[in-house]
Order: C-alpha cells, then structure tokens, then sequence
C-alpha cells in the first residue's frame, strides 16, 4: 500500500513502524492533523483542537514520558473523558471552561502505554442522545453521508475513526452510545462488562450503567485497548477486582464448535429494517460456516427493556446533574438582582445570599446552561424518585432490571455469544427524530439491555445497505467474557472484507 | 387536662477520622478555608467516592457500644436537595439498609435507671459551611468540613422530660468519649442535636403531632428549648389549638423556637441507592474484631468503681461520666488507696476547678501523682488542707507537681503554729530534765531541745519559730510552777 498515509492505520500497524523507526509518531501527528484540519470543518468530529499543544505535549512524551505499547500514537478521546488541564464539558454549555484537575483512570493508563490524548470528540450533550445532535457545540456528521447522523453519543469519536480524524478513541455506553454510533459509521466498538474499566474521571450520566470503552479500525486494536485501560481502580468501588487477560494474545482462538445464540426477540417484524436483518442473517451464516453452531434463544424481557432504561438511566441522570448549578465552576448565569456571572473553578467564589437571590441563580443557570434534551431527561429522572412514584417506577425497573439479567444469566447457560444487530436502522437524516424523543429512544432497542445487565457488548461492521451506509453487528457475551467475544469478532472479521471499506470523504486526497 | 412529653433525639455526631468519609483530605478543625479539599469532596464532575475503612469501622464500634445490631449488608444512598454547601447538591447517607439498627442506652434520672431505645445508627458525609459576611452581598462556602464522616444515632420517642434527655446526651457524649472516635464538641460542630417532640394527654396511647426543634448548640439548650416547647404546646393545647407538625428553630438569645418550616414546605429528599458505590457486607469476623477491641463503656466502669472501690452510686456517677476523670480516679487509687478521699477530692476541687473555668477534663491535664502527691502532704501534715487546694489549682494552671511548688517555695516546713505548739510539749515532756537545765541557766540547755524538735519533724518545723514557742513554754511553765 504505497499511497497509504500514516493517519489510515491502526494501532497495530504503526506501533512496528514507529518501533522500527520507519515512522516518527511527529510525521504521524502532522498527518492526522492534516487530515482533520481537511475534515473536521464538514464533519464536525472535534468540538476543538488544538494542533500547537498537541506537537508541544507528543514532543513532551517522546522525551521524557512511558514508552509502552502506545508510544507516540494519538488517542482521540470523548468530550466526558477528564484529562487534566484540558476543557472538557460534556458538551454542554453549563461546563464551559471547567478544567479538571485529574485525568481519567483509563486515559492515564493510555498515556503511560506512551499514547499521546487528542481530546474532545463530539457527543450529544452528558451522552443524552442517539445522534450527537444535542451538542451544545454542533452537529456531528455521518462520514458515509454527511446529511446523516453519525450515531451517538460517542458520534464524534465514531467519525473521526471512520474517517482517519482518529487512529482510534474512547467512547462511553450507558445504553448504546458506544456501538451505536460504531454501527453508524462502520467500525468497531465495544461496551465492556460493567467494573470491567474503571469510571474514575467519567463524568457520570448513570453510574450503574456508564461504561468506557473503545472505537477503533478494527477487532485487534479494540482487544489492545481494552487490554491496557481495563482493571481495577482503587478509585472506583464498583470496578471489579477480576484479572486482566491478554486479549490481543488471545484473539486467534478458534471459534469452531461454540455456540451462538440468536434472540428472536430482536428481530421481530417491522421492529428492524429488512436490509439490516438479511445483513445480520448473512452475518450468522458466515459465521457457521466457521464451524460455530446457531442456538435460537430467548430474551423474553426484551420489550421491557427500554421503559426499564429510562427510569434508571434518568434518575441517576438527575442526581448527577444536579451539582451543575453554578456554584462552584461552570456556567453561572447573571443574576436578576445584579449579580455578575462566575465562570471561575473557585470553590470560595461568592454566593448570593438571599434565599431568593440564590434559587433564582440555580434556576437560571440551569435554564441557559442545559440543552431541552438534559432537561427533559432531569425532570423525568426527578418524577419517578419522587415520594409517591418511587415504588410505581424507580423500584419497579430496579425489579425489571433483575428480571432482564435473568435473562441473559439462562441464555449465556445455552451460548456463548448472542448475536444480533446493533441497531434497527442504518444512519438516519438529521434532524429526522430530533423533535421526536421517543423515536430516537427506541432506536436504542438493541442495545440497552446489555448495559441494564452490565454484560459486554461489542459492534462490528457486517454489511452496508444499498445506499452505502454502514451496518452494524452486535456482539453479547456473559460477564467479563470479553475474550470470547473478541475471538468470535475477529473470526469474523477475517472471513469479511466489512472493515476495509473506507467512506469516499476520508479517500478523496 | 395534664399532658405527657414524648421526646425523640437525633445525633449526628463527627468521626475524628484522620481523613474523610470518601476521600483522603484531612479533617482537621479550624484550618483556613478550603484547604482540605480535593476533587472529591469539592463533588466535581467525573470522580467516585470510596469508604474510609476507618470511619465504617469505628461506626460498627459505636453501634456495638449502643448495643446496636450492625446489619449484615449495608448500603448508601442518595438524600437529594439543593444548597450551596453541598456540593453534589445530593448528600452520600444510608436510608433504608443503614449500618445498624434496634439499640439501647441506659440513662438514671433521679436515681432510677430507665432504658432508651436507638432506632439506628447510620453513616453520612457531612456538608460544608457558608460563610456569611454582613458588610457584603454575598455568602462565601467553607468546603473543608465537606465529606467529613458522620454517624446519626436515632433514639426512639422514649424521652419523656427534657432532664431525659439531658441525661440521655450526657451518656451518649460520654459513651463517645470512651470509644475516642469523636471530640463530641458542639460548639465546633463535632456534634449535633436535633430534638422531636410532641405532647399527649397523659395515659393516652397515642402520640401528638410532632414538631422538630433544631438549632441547640449545647446540651443545656437542648433542654431549655424542649421546656420551652412543652409550655408553648401545653398552652396552646389548653387554649384548643392543635399543634402544626412544623420544624421550629432555637433562638438561643431570646430563649424560644421560632417556626422555619411547616409539613408542606418539607422536603422530598428523593433518596435512592447510590449507585458509585457497591453494597458493603458486614462481615462477622470484622464484627468480632471490633467488639473485642472495644474499650470499658461508662456503665460498666460505674459498676466497677462501686464495687472494687466502694463507691456510692452518685460518685460512681459523676467520676465515669468523663473517660479522663474515670482513668484518673483509678491511676490515683491504684497508688493512694483511699478511694473516698480521692473521689471527693476530684469532685470537689477538680470539677470545681473545670466548673469554674467553663471547661472539660479533656481539655486539662492534671497527673496523676499531683494528687497523690497532695493527698499525701495533707495527711502527714505537711501542708494544710486549704493550701492542699491553692495549689492544685497552682499546679494544674502552671502544669507542675505541686510537691514542686512546695520544694521551691519551702512550703514544706511547718510553721503551723498548732502543730509546732504540739511537737514542743511533746519534746518538753519526754526531756524534763533539760528544762530544769535551762532554767538553772544551761542556755544550751534550750538549743538541745531545739535540736530534738527538729530531729522529731524531719527537719520541717521552722527553727525560728521552734525556739520562740519553746523558749515561752519553758518561761511561762516556771511562773506557773514557782
């Protein structure tokens, strides 16, 4: 591949190069700036960037900094990603210019494998959406076909790998928002079990549900990221003390005599498009043909699964958001009675003191500083906590919840894959269910139970339709089972040719 | 009609933890604002609390002292409101799956011991302060007390006057104390009492509308605020007003409640289980570990010092209340084996001395040989009672042995003019003899007898004074007997 550039490759094919000395990581750096400075004006995958800072801080790691298994190579990480002394908000105006003092536990394990952090992928506002429409900074756009969505929320992260604007990235899954947009865009992204990766420094949308994880070029270096940014964190209770394997090492397992197990639930008529469903169909037969053996298996919850989300999910969402209230960093609005806005990270800055002075603070900053879709998903959050509807919702789809898990416990006794689509539909228009909430809810069907069970889901491209849009196969395994569902990904990434199509935007030189 | 007090208390007391409840800052009282803070409890975005260790460990200790049962798995939860010292705007506490539950305290009330229920005790994180300043418009918050550990300790409504509940506070404090896991100071906050209360015909099984008082910061406003209260419901009550379930508030300088908040303007906390931080499962081993570890609690230590020591129940009382007092009781009678005389001793003149000074035991040191010491010269004379209690006042405010004091001060000679008129006739009537001497002429006749008084005292008597009180004696005997 004579005209390949640097910015085209994965992880694995750059780290010989660079090892060998064929590539200065600076020669790969300016190239990927290249290409996002070419890019990134039509798609939108960056909020910002910030091409002398990051020459300055690679010049930084190649002198003095770890040299492991991601020396000189960038990452692209998602706007809710902390690194330290970088803005990072969420995209979401209420945390403009909030700095944190502390990076996230799976980015310091990036950076001391020697990776250089490109952050600030675009995302729908705290990760509330399907579709990276709800930014507070923009749109970002599908590479495949820019008049559509690239997914979300993790749209910025999934576009920049789909379209060379990124090596590879983290995103984060609280209900899909990692494969979702992988399926979009057509490459590969997995949710890991949940305390498989640690949360620290994950702003939080639901923390029982929340997980990072990565989007790359393909199913090797998804299983070289995870093995680096996996394992327990002292700064995280709920990340689990469960040994690393090498999933790199492990990848080429054979598959043949293991079982995989196909929901019928998922593919019920008129819940799925008949161009997704054939390509997941062919994806089963492909994957027979590799010696697995099809299981048909039961998910009966399934339908439960979205109202289930969104009473957890929101309720957790409004008692995240609930610190964003202007005082102590962030977005503060001017108050009516002649207070002066406050973006200042003092934790001593001056707060109104008339009772009144104050609410109306709050109730303002939260106004101006949240997008209608936060809003919206704080004031459903706040209804089913609150005394009365607690019982009817909160603890119903804690019961659900179980019920859910149940599910997949009796289901993984038969399998030791689901396979199943990622999403019902390719990539749809912008602006087609921005106003319609529950539309772009549901096209999160298929992924939401796998968070609502904490199991490891991954997606992978397996087809496109005949528009050329990329479609996604969804990969579930039982907890802490990401080995399994690795080796199965890349076995069928080796009989496929799904991942070398490259969107005409990112070829055209 | 006459109308019966039902009184509920609730704790919440600080963990002196060197670190705080989720995080690692120190919790030291007084430091400048906001100087022990970290991402963690200043609640930024992106980061997770985890359980100090030490602070759920010392909660099962608190809950056994209370003969609470520690639950077998424990969670937090989220308690949900809006304030500018609360910098998640949700406070980490425990609702419905708290530490533990169903204890007891045993208080005496006028001699009868009465037996009070703890509902539960649960763990929390404290909020931070705001700083008001009049000259300015604005408030300033004081986040260093944020996420510092707290245990609320409930007492069931089996308080029935507010001299209960001052005793029940008492015991609580000193039982704290004996655990050394909180300085249990409210006037710094490190503990804090909220008291409900409501009123009932007397007999009547059912219980009154309740109103919570808040606001008390000491024991004894806690009980003049319940004694307001009980006027203020009983007239009102007589005059045919039902009582409004509301939260009043103690105004400490005109000495009354003051209404803050009726039912309908209470709050909907919205809790729900916190979900960054897993269930903790309370093992029975740590259970064991921790009860064996537990040090003497007041109540046994009273029994103790009444039985090995003869003490009468109200002294036993008054010297187990505070840990230091207790300990010190027992180093002193370990070595001067006159338990009464001790016991009076610290009752009198040692919390005499802290009464006086508005102060606690904690805060004074006082050895235990200072009072040996002092014990000892009264009984042999050495010094008289009331110089005895002159310098241990000397001794505890310049922090020396008083046998110190009466070394370099000389203190130590007699000058008793009673006591050396006792040594004379002594020496007068064992050497008749010498005094015919003295008085055929013999002046060192005189000096013998001096010397024999001073052999006699150890050297103590004052020399000067000896001789003048011979010298007379001898004189005045030989106009007596001419």
């Amino acid at each position: 591949m004579p005209s390949t550039r640097p910015c085209e490759l994965t992880i694995h094919e750059l780290r010989p190069l660079i090892e060998k000395g064929d590539l200065d990581p600076r020669e790969l750096l300016g190239d990927l700036l290249a290409q996002i400075e070419q890019l990134n004006p039509t798609l939108h995958a960056y909020i910002a960037i910030e091409p002398k800072r990051l020459h300055a801080m690679l010049e930084d790691r190649l002198r003095r900094g770890p040299r492991g298994r991601l020396l000189g190579i960038p990452i692209t990480v998602k706007d809710n990603l902390c690194v330290k002394g970088e803005e990072t908000a969420c995209a979401s105006r209420i945390l403009t210019a909030f700095r944190p003092p502390y990076t996230a536990t799976a980015i310091e394990r990036l950076i001391q494998e020697g990776a250089l952090i490109v952050p600030r992928a675009n995302m729908d506002e705290f990760a509330f959406g399907s579709s990276t429409e709800t930014s507070h900074f923009g749109i970002t756009k599908n590479p495949w076909e820019p008049a559509r969505v690239p997914g979300g929320s993790s749209g910025g992260s999934a576009c920049a790998v789909a379209s060379d604007l990124a090596v590879a990235a983290l995103g984060t899954d609280t209900g899909g928002s990692i494969r979702q947009p992988a399926a979009f865009c057509g490459v590969v992204g997995l949710k890991p079990t949940y305390g498989r990766v640690s949360r620290y420094g994950l702003i939080a949308f639901a923390s029982s549900l929340d997980a990072i994880g990565p989007i790359t070029k393909d199913v090797t270096d998804c299983a070289l990221l995870l093995s680096i940014i996996a394992g327990r964190d002292e700064r995280d209770s709920t990340s689990a003390p469960v040994e690393v394997p090498d999933y790199v090492a492990s990848l080429e397992a054979s598959v043949k005599g293991r079982r995989f197990g196909v929901p019928k639930e998922y593919f019920v008529e008129g819940g799925i498009e008949p161009e997704v469903k054939d390509a997941v169909e062919h994806a089963a037969q492909v994957l027979e043909r590799l010696g697995m053996r099809r299981v048909a298996i039961n998910l009966p919850h399934t339908t439960y699964a979205i109202a289930t989300y969104y009473i957890v999910a929101t309720a957790e969402a409004s008692s995240n958001l609930a610190r964003y209230d202007g005082v102590q960093y962030g977005y503060r609005a001017t108050n009516g009675s002649g207070l002066r806005a406050q973006g200042s990270g003092q934790a001593h800055s001056p707060q109104p003191t008339a009772q009144s002075d104050l609410i109306e603070m709050y109730m303002r900053t939260r106004a101006e500083g949240l997008g209608a879709e936060a809003k919206r998903r704080i004031i459903l959050g706040t209804y089913v906590l609150s005394r009365g509807y607690y019982e009817a919702y909160y603890l119903k789809g804690l019961k659900v919840r179980t019920l859910i898990k149940q599910d997949f416990d009796e289901a993984f006794g038969q399998c030791d894959v689901i396979v199943c689509p990622t999403s019902p539909t390719a990539a749809f228009r912008i602006g087609e269910k921005l106003d319609n909430p529950l539309q772009m809810y549901l096209s999160d069907i298929f992924t939401i139970s796998a968070n609502l069970a904490g199991i490891p889901a991954l997606s992978m491209p397996c087809g496109f339709t005949k528009g050329g849009l990329p479609i996604g196969l969804q990969l579930f395994a039982a907890p802490f089972e990401e080995a399994r569902l690795l080796q199965v990904a890349y076995a069928y990434e080796q009989a496929t040719e799904w991942h070398q199509r490259q969107p005409a935007i990112s070829s055209k030189q | 009609m006459e109308y019966e007090p039902v009184i509920g208390l609730e704790v919440h007391v600080q963990l002196a933890t060197d670190s705080k409840l989720f995080c690692g800052c120190p919790t030291k009282f007084g430091a400048p604002p906001n100087s022990q803070v970290c991402p963690v409890c200043l609640g930024l975005p992106g980061v997770l609390p985890v359980l100090n260790q030490r602070a759920f460990e010392w909660g099962i200790k608190v809950a056994l002292a209370f003969d609470c049962q520690p639950a077998k798995v424990m969670k937090f939860d989220r308690k949900q409101y809006f304030y500018p010292d609360l910098p998640k705007n949700f406070q980490i506490s425990q609702y419905d799956q708290p530490l533990s539950h169903a204890g007891h305290l045993d208080i005496v009330v006028d001699g009868v011991s009465k037996r009070i229920g703890i509902t539960r005790i649960h763990m929390e994180e404290d909020a931070g302060k705001l700083l008001h300043d009049p000259q300015e418009p604005f408030s300033y918050v004081d986040f260093n007390r944020s996420g510092i550990p707290l245990l609320e300790i409930v007492s069931e409504p089996d308080l029935r006057s507010p001299d209960e509940a001052y005793e029940y506070l008492l015991e609580l404090k000193a039982i704290l104390r004996y655990l050394d896991v909180s300085t249990c100071n409210m006037e710094e906050g490190s503990l804090r009492c909220d008291a409900n209360i409501s009123l009932r015909p007397v007999g009547s099984a059912e219980l009154g509308e309740k109103v919570e008082i808040k606001n008390m910061n000491s024991f004894k406003a806690v009980k003049a605020a319940l004694e307001f209260e009980i006027t203020r419901q009983t007239q009102q009550l007589q005059a045919g007003t039902p009582i409004v379930q509301e939260t009043r508030l103690w105004n400490a300088k005109s000495q009354i409640t003051e209404s803050m908040r009726t039912k309908e303007g209470a709050s909907d906390y919205r809790y729900f289980p916190e979900p960054d931080l897993v269930p903790f499962v309370i093992e029975p081993p740590v259970v064991n570990r921790v009860a064996k570890e537990l040090p003497e609690l007041p109540a046994q230590r009273r029994k103790r010092l009444a039985e090995v020591h003869g003490l009468s129940a109200y002294d036993a009382h008054v010297l187990t209340q505070h840990r230091r007092l207790a300990e010190l009781f027992e180093q002193v009678v370990e070595r001067y084996r006159n338990p009464k005389a001790v016991a009076n001793w610290m009752m009198g003149e040692l919390l005499g001395y802290l009464n006086a000074h508005d102060t606690e035991p904690d805060d004074v040191t006082v050895q235990p040989d200072w009072l040996i010491h002092l014990l000892e010269c009264i009984d042999r004379g050495t010094i008289s009672g009331k110089m005895a209690k002159e310098l241990f006042v000397e001794s505890i405010e310049q922090q020396v042995d008083p046998l110190q004091i009466i070394e370099s001060r000389n203190l130590r000679q007699i000058v008793d003019d009673g006591v050396l008129d006792r040594l004379a006739d002594e020496v007068l009537a064992r050497f008749p003899q010498s005094v015919q001497d003295y008085r055929g002429g013999k002046v060192n006749a005189l000096m013998f007898l001096v010397g024999k008084c001073m052999e006699e005292s150890k050297g103590r008597a004052n020399p000067k004074q000896i001789t003048e009180i011979l010298r007379r004696k001898i004189s005045s005997h030989g106009e007596q007997h001419p």
